[in-house]
């Protein structure tokens, strides 16, 4: 008798956790998007307004200094060369934004992981359900971008529509290593901020963004190679503008960018069991 | 005698050299109301944790519902009610978006969540805030708030870790009712506190933990039978007076206790030996007679007072 209700407590509790097993990411997934949703202002107004700011000033204003000089970037002129960096820039600092401070509050100041945990929730499912999270808000910003691109006439090739994935991988390349980064921090005495103004700031400057990677001496430009944004970038101009290079560098790209992507997913992993199980 | 629905034995938890938990073992029935009673880093949280399937222990045995937390977590907690200690609240929602967040989690229909939310938060008496931000609530709403969470899914085991700190009276009492009402319907409830007060009421049995390890385990009255007397008669002197004083008690009460601030005579009869004092000359600045509390357990085992 009593062995027997044992085994229905333990058969309800199987019962009860199947959907959370199977879709407890996707749970994790609708939280964050009703976070998300106190700043969907925010997100579509920066999301829309920066594009066109950036595109303005650098693709019309500064380009008609450069274009005037009659020089040209591998052939197209200087709006068509920036606007897939700028494209490629607008994933990583989004990504920055989402893999940082939240991630950071999540486990520690106001720590909604713990609470989370104590569902049938996994620590896996909930670095899981942040990147999806991460991965549909960058969607929308990458094709707001893409359609704005299109308004100003910086896509003159058929596959341009390809360099939303180029950014969305760079965007995830970044953010996974970021998030594994933020989820180890104890307190925030100023980390994040110095990632922002040490790291974001110079990858967006050494990574061919206004100037192509080539200007650089070689001694400066393994930072582009290392650069998730580089990464990023030169796949964008590929898809937007045909940019020439040879296939198996392309092929580099996209590899470096899935790998960091995934690698940093596994650490946050990682990090979160033994974060949240200790 | 019901299967238990927690068994804990030689639960150890170490964090690098220090053992949090050094050794437990306990059972809880099904329906039953179980304490852990213990001061400050005495290892409650770290138990209810271990639980509650969050917590990986270092050693021992723990079964919950018949099912092992390495590797059944998600299955345990779906069962569970947690009340933390500190509130972890979603702050950048509202107060009923918390509660339909959470409900998900188990797997719930937003339809059924929706409809739970709304009675949990008239049982939290926060109708009216539903809307509202939660750091704009004051701390004893957010205590409510997170208990209320914990109910979302019908919980077979409610773990409460400290459960009415921050409440005022007023809503201390409401949700003792609520408990009360819980432990009737069958939810067997597991809580920690450091002072005991209304739950020497609820507890069916506790367990007092000191260091990581039990110290003595029994139903509150048993417990007071065994470690303390009847009565209690607290008598002041004057904190700089109390140590002196003391010395001239011998033979008043079974057992004379010193606190900075007191002297604790314990015996049978309070009056009685209040009279003796007084006769012998002696003026206390206050007296005071009462029942022996699980308080008075805790500072006979372990010779420091619960609240310090
Ligand atoms: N994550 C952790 N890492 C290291 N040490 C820990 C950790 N959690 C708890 N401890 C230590 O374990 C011991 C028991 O802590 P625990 O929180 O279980 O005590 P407690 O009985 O709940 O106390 P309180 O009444 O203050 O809540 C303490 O010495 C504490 O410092
Ligand atoms: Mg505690």
């Amino acid at each position: 008798m009593s062995a027997l209700e044992t085994r229905t407590d333990a058969q309800a509790a199987i019962a009860a956790a199947t959907r959370p097993r199977r879709w407890g990411f996707w749970y994790v997934a609708e939280h964050r998007f009703r976070v998300m949703r106190s700043y969907t202002g925010t997100v579509v107004v920066a999301g829309i307004g920066s594009p066109v700011l950036y595109l303005y000033a650098l693709g019309v204003g500064l380009a008609t200094i450069v274009d005037a000089s009659g020089t040209t970037i591998g052939g197209v002129s200087y709006l068509v060369f920036v606007a897939p960096a700028l494209l490629a820039s607008a994933g990583i600092t989004a990504a920055t934004e989402e893999f940082s401070y939240p991630v950071f509050l999540g486990y520690k100041w106001n720590p909604t992981f713990t609470g989370i945990h104590s569902s049938p929730i996994t620590p896996h499912q909930i670095v899981d359900g942040v990147i999806v999270s991460v991965v549909v808000r960058l969607t929308v910003n990458m094709v707001l971008f893409y359609l704005l691109m299109l308004v100003f006439g910086a896509v003159p090739s058929a596959t341009g529509f390809l360099a939303i994935l180029a950014g969305l991988l760079g965007g995830l390349a970044f953010g996974t290593m970021l998030m594994s980064y933020t989820s180890t921090l104890e307190d925030d005495t100023g980390q994040i901020a110095m990632v922002m103004r040490f790291i974001v700031l110079p990858m967006t400057l050494f990574s061919g963004t206004f100037f192509p990677l080539a200007q650089f001496p070689l001694w400066l430009q393994w930072i582009g190679w290392i650069s998730p944004l580089w990464h990023s970038t030169e796949l964008a101009r590929v898809a937007t503008y045909g940019y020439a290079e040879p296939v198996w560098l392309t092929a580099v790209h996209v590899l470096v960018l899935v790998g960091l992507a995934v690698f940093g997913w596994v650490l946050s992993r990682r990090i979160a069991v033994r974060r949240l199980e200790k | 005698m019901p299967e238990p629905v927690i068994v804990a034995r030689d639960l150890v938890k170490t964090y690098g050299e220090l053992s949090a938990v050094d050794g437990i073992s306990f059972e809880v029935a099904a329906g039953e109301s179980f304490g852990l009673l213990g001061p400050n880093g005495a290892g409650k949280s770290t138990t209810m944790r271990m639980v509650g399937a969050v917590s990986t222990r270092t050693s021992g045995e723990l079964s919950i519902l018949g099912l092992d937390p390495d590797g059944s977590g998600p299955e345990i907690r779906s069962q569970l009610g947690v009340v933390p200690q500190a509130d972890n609240l979603d702050t950048e929602l509202r107060v009923r978006e918390n509660l339909l967040v959470y409900g998900r989690y188990f797997g719930l229909p937003r339809r059924q969540v929706a409809a739970r939310a709304d009675e949990l938060l008239a049982f939290a008496q926060l109708e009216d805030k539903g809307k509202a931000k939660v750091d704009a609530l004051s701390g004893g709403m957010k205590r409510r708030l997170t208990i209320a969470r914990a109910l979302i899914n019908d919980p077979r085991i409610l773990l409460l870790d400290e459960p009415t700190t921050g409440l005022d009276p007023q809503a201390r009492h409401v949700l003792w009712d609520r408990l009360f009402r819980l432990k009737e319907q069958g939810t067997t409830l597991l809580l920690t506190r450091h002072y005991m007060d209304e739950a020497e009421q609820l507890c069916d049995r506790l367990v007092v933990v000191d260091k990581g390890v039990i110290m003595a385990e029994g139903t509150p009255a048993e417990l007071i039978r065994r470690y303390s007397t009847r009565e209690v008669l607290e008598v002041r002197f004057g904190s700089d007076r109390n140590a002196a004083v003391a010395e001239q008690l011998h033979g008043i009460g079974e057992r004379v206790e010193v606190l900075p601030d007191r002297i604790l005579v314990y015996t049978d009869s309070g009056e009685a030996d209040l009279v003796r004092i007084t006769e012998a000359g002696l003026r206390p600045v206050t007296s005071l007679v009462r029942r022996s509390s699980l308080e008075d357990v805790f500072l006979r085992l372990t010779g420091r007072s619960l609240i310090e």
